[in-house]
């Protein structure tokens, strides 16, 4: 079990910031989720929880999620279903269960850059831009190549698009991890593909993309379903083979083609 | 650095508790320390659900949860909702659904937050909502059956009762 010595509920971001660099081994607590199974021992744990960061906003232009907004609210958001499709939905209702999903944040996921995470994988088809405190905002794309720091997750955001969204995945069972997980946008004749759990953390693929029209034919939706083993690495661990993910990841691009199209 | 307590100020079904915890101690710790014994816990991984007590009347995972993040909230064990969980139970009783029992007070916390959130689920929409609360004695049909009945019950009831009544004055009045 973690081990924390004192529990800090912000009352600004600014004390937060102060408390995360005063000492190495303070940490700004997400869902605990991931965090109460491991060992580590910190000295302050410091709550977001009374910053107001928990809650999804339309702002016009783009739409906003705080990084203490629960999974559970990904999934049943109607702004989100609304601007995004089901990707959001779908990328989290698999995810152990509701009782848990009302736990674990938004926040936790991204900032962990958990290689099996169905919400980065979801994520990435849709633009979405990382607010750091002290970094910024930055493309969670260009955010998932950096190692984690001492900063604070604020808030993600996602421009509004006109977009056709799916998310597939394969599980061993209905709550467990994903053994390999694919999320697809188009918008127009621009398609957008995200593989995840490869083992490693979830990347876009370019150019498997590229290979698409706004309608794709059977020749289209098989040279997507090949490009897609060339142009990312897959690899075994115990949930399946190098081999099993790469069968997998052909099948779901394709599928998940598909259901956009369909 | 010094270990430094928590003072935490919550309800719990009902009733203001106000202690003294340690930082890192859990809700369930917490709970079960107060003697709300009827909330157990199952795993090590956040799992099985058998663990769930509403935040606000939302269901969580207490093994999974600090009990500092619980201070100015509402606490709710399956002791606070006795009537409905009985209830229940009677509908588990008349499946044959309850065998060693242990997953059920976590189970019932979930089938009345489920009750509460969705309107008329579908048998897919219950089995989504409960994937999180394990069962190692049973297949889950039983308890399909008995919440099944359950809600149609319910619906009954509440059917025959506006049927029933005739239309309430409107109370107060200008």
């Amino acid at each position: 079990m973690f081990e924390l010595k004192e529990f800090i509920a912000a009352q600004s971001l600014d004390q937060a910031d102060e408390l995360l660099h005063r000492d190495k081994k303070n940490v700004i607590l997400g869902g605990l989720l991931w965090m109460r199974m491991g060992t580590r021992q910190f000295n302050t744990g410091i709550d977001l929880s009374g910053l107001g960061l928990h809650r999804i906003t339309d702002l016009g232009d783009h739409i906003e999620i705080g990084a203490m907004t629960p999974l559970r609210q990904l999934e049943i958001s109607r702004l989100l279903a609304d601007n995004f499709g089901p990707v959001l939905r779908d990328a989290v209702c698999h995810i152990v269960g509701v009782q848990f999903r009302n736990l674990a944040t938004v926040g936790g996921s991204v900032f962990s850059r958990f290689s099996f995470s169905d919400v980065i994988t979801a994520l990435l088809v849709l633009d979405t831009r990382v607010h750091l405190f002290r970094g910024g905002q930055i493309p969670l794309a260009d955010f998932l190549e950096t190692s984690p720091g001492r900063d604070i997750l604020v808030k993600l955001t996602i421009p509004k698009q006109d977009v056709d969204t799916a998310y597939v995945c394969q599980r061993k069972s209905a709550a467990d991890f994903p053994i390999l997980a694919a999320a697809l946008a188009r918008t127009g004749s621009a398609w957008k593909i995200a593989v995840g759990a490869r083992p490693s953390r979830a990347t876009l693929a370019p150019k498997t993309a590229g290979l698409l029209s706004e309608t794709p034919d059977k020749t289209q939706i098989d040279a997507a379903g090949n490009e897609i083993l060339r142009e990312l690495t897959f690899g075994g661990n115990g949930q399946g083979s190098r081999e099993y993910r790469e069968h997998l990841a052909r099948v779901l691009v394709k599928r998940g083609i598909q259901k956009i199209c369909s | 650095m010094q270990l430094k307590n928590f003072s935490i100020s919550c309800k719990i079904n009902g009733r203001t508790y106000e202690e003294n915890i340690a930082p890192d101690r859990t809700l369930i710790e917490f709970l079960r320390g107060l003697g709300f014994l009827s909330v157990k816990q199952g795993c090590d991984t956040s799992n099985c659900g058998l663990c769930t007590v509403w935040l606000d009347g939302t269901p969580v995972l207490s093994c999974s949860m600090l009990a500092a993040r619980a201070n100015g909230r509402a606490i709710t064990t399956i002791e606070g909702v006795q009537e409905e969980a009985t209830a229940f139970a009677g509908f588990m009783a008349a499946q044959g659904a309850d065998q060693c029992g242990f997953c059920s007070p976590g189970l019932v916390m979930n089938i009345l937050a489920m009750e509460r959130e969705l309107d008329d689920p579908t048998p897919e929409d219950i089995k989504h909502y409960l994937a999180g609360n394990l069962c190692r004695c049973t297949g889950y049909a039983s308890q399909m059956r008995a919440i099944e009945a359950y809600l149609a019950a319910k619906t009954a009831k509440t059917a025959a009762a506006t049927t029933a009544a005739p239309a309430a004055p409107a109370e107060g009045g200008a």
